[in-house]
């Protein structure tokens, strides 16, 4: 285990030098600035028509919390297909290019190669969620003079959302080549975004058995579990109406998981990443 | 001492599809064996058992005394792939240092320069590997096997890439790795750079070893050619100890011997009637 921080490294300057991570850079500007744009517009919006509505809800919590809770789930969507194109192909799909055999075959051997690869994946996918993430927090408060209720825990559940897309990811490269693989993580994901839906539609419905589903599936997939208790820490303290209306809203519904959430999350990073190491030790290359 | 490989009963299944079918094969320290065999004999699967990228179905396999694939295996051992590919974003200076540290090789900017040098990269050193021609990267990939000073190296197809005077720079590599006691298994499927260089070649046919043996062993005396007066004679089935009597013969019968070749059969002929129909 002593290799892992030369594949680290190894990773992390592929990361940074490949034309990748320019396109990454430019679309987290482009979604960043859009997002500016969205947040302001949104806030004059419910400046102009404060106290005109039929229910007492807190407008400017409203949006703040909506406009956030979209950040949010951008900065997920983005995380996550950082954290697939980091991974994708890192055993069957570079086993097809011709890159892994030259590293397997060197002392450090398989399973080295294959944690040092999750670390940097989930390393450098956990702090470009949390910068998109503290983009976003300045910019809501820049333009509408608002902040969630909880801070770090959120970011920290972003980041330990891509850290469970990048072992799904590593787990998959195992099996399927980079494009099926890059195919599966994002139906995976997709999925993931439908329990959150279904969750939303059975507690508006008020249906167990939806509501159920949607939990089995967001527990399954923990990235979706993270990623509503973290959309559920951000409006942590707001009550009444204010709160129902944010639990109905728009990007999967928020959901505290309780203090289970993350010895769970590390459990499945276990679990995949046993799967993945016994599946590549014994992979014909 | 233990061989540097020693396949002992290597079998490896592909599904209904046997690739090798109890392969048994010495590589000596400081040897140069050559691997001969047609497309899909087994030769890169083979290479891949001793290196532990593929696990056979039964049987086993040794580098330098240790079981091929472990850890022990792979300290002393060097491989360059068939189909390899580096990473186009590091120059060929950044590639070294990466397997130096993974090989855990102390030999540092020194060793870096030495094998740049022996392969004839030493002005591409800052190069990025994208922007090299597939020759260079291959001259690198030998290069990238020989970081660590291995006791023994499999080099499968190292010249497919490589112009005539690439190949001749690997030729002279493999001359200085002789020289300096590094065993190699050469897969290769040139039989001329294979005569040239190899101390022994194992021929490989459906899984198999058919033939195996010093190059000059495994030839048979095919004849006897003498120039005489205006016209070449042919002596079919005779050997270099009937050539003293074919001479006198000759001279007694009043003819004028120019020259005399004994014929033996090549390195090519002996691979075709080794392989049979599955050559070509």
């Amino acid at each position: 285990m002593s290799g892992i921080p030369i594949v680290v490294d190894y990773s992390l300057r592929e990361s940074f030098r490949r034309r990748v991570f320019l396109v990454v850079l430019v679309l987290t500007a482009v979604f960043l600035g859009l997002y500016a744009l969205g947040a302001k517009e949104a806030f004059d919006a419910a400046e102009r028509q404060y106290g005109q509505g039929l229910v007492p809800v807190d407008e400017h919590e409203l949006v703040g919390a909506t406009m956030f809770g979209l950040s949010m789930f951008g900065t997920l969507f983005l995380g996550a297909v950082l954290a697939a194109f980091l991974t994708l192909g890192t055993v069957r799909g570079d086993a097809e290019r011709g890159l892994l055999q030259p590293l397997v075959v060197r002392p450090i051997g398989r399973s080295t190669l294959l944690l040092g690869r999750f670390v940097a994946a989930a390393a450098v996918c956990g702090a470009y969620v949390c910068l998109v993430y503290a983009g976003a927090l300045l910019i809501t408060w820049q333009v509408g003079d608002w902040t969630p209720d909880r801070i770090v825990g959120p970011a920290l559940q972003l980041a330990g959302a891509t850290a469970v897309i990048a072992a799904l990811s590593l787990l998959g490269s195992v099996f399927l080549s980079a494009t099926a693989n890059g195919i599966a993580v994002f139906m995976v994901f997709g999925a993931g975004l439908v329990a959150g839906l279904l969750g939303q539609i059975g507690e508006a419905l008020d249906s167990e058995t939806l509501m159920n589903v949607a939990q089995t599936a967001s527990w399954a997939l923990p990235f979706e579990a993270l990623y509503q208790d973290g959309l559920d820490a951000i409006t942590a303290d707001s009550s009444g109406f204010t709160e129902a209306a944010l639990t109905l809203g728009p990007f999967g519904g928020a959901q505290a998981a309780g203090a289970f959430l993350w010895p769970w999350t590390l459990g499945y990073l276990a679990l995949v990443g046993t799967a993945a190491l016994g599946a590549f030790a014994r992979k014909d290359l | 001492m233990a061989a540097a490989f020693a396949a002992r009963g290597l079998v490896k299944r592909f599904g209904p599809v046997t690739a090798l079918d109890g392969v048994d094969l010495d590589v000596e320290e400081g040897e140069l064996v050559g691997l001969l065999g047609p497309n899909g004999a087994g030769k890169s699967t083979l290479v891949k058992i001793g290196c532990g990228l593929v696990r056979a179905s039964a049987g086993e396999a040794h580098v330098c005394g240790a079981p091929a694939g472990t850890r022990d295996a792979r300290t002393v051992m060097g491989y360059l792939a068939e189909l390899f590919r580096f990473p186009g974003w590091a120059t060929a200076n950044e590639l070294l240092v990466l397997h130096q540290r993974l090989a855990g090789s102390g030999g540092g900017a020194a060793e870096r320069a030495e094998l740049l040098d022996l392969v004839g990269l030493t002005e591409a050193r800052s190069r990025r590997i994208e922007t090299m021609s597939k020759g260079m990267q291959q001259r690198l990939g030998i290069a990238q096997a020989l970081v660590g000073t291995p006791r023994f190296l499999f080099l499968d197809e190292p010249t497919s890439a490589l112009d005539p005077g690439g190949r001749r720079t690997v030729r002279r590599l493999l001359e200085e790795l002789r020289r300096r006691g590094v065993a190699v298994l050469l897969n290769s499927h040139l039989l001329s750079e294979i005569e040239l260089v190899c101390d022994r070649v194992a021929i490989l046919s459906r899984g198999k070893i058919v033939a195996q043996g010093r190059p000059s062993d495994l030839a048979r005396p095919r004849g006897v050619e003498v120039d005489v007066d205006g016209a070449t004679r042919l002596y079919e089935g005779v050997g270099r100890d009937q050539v003293p009597d074919i001479v006198a013969e000759l001279v007694a019968a009043g003819e004028q011997v120019y020259g005399v070749r004994v014929l033996e059969t090549t390195l090519e002929e002996i691979y075709l009637e080794a392989v049979g129909e599955e050559a070509g």
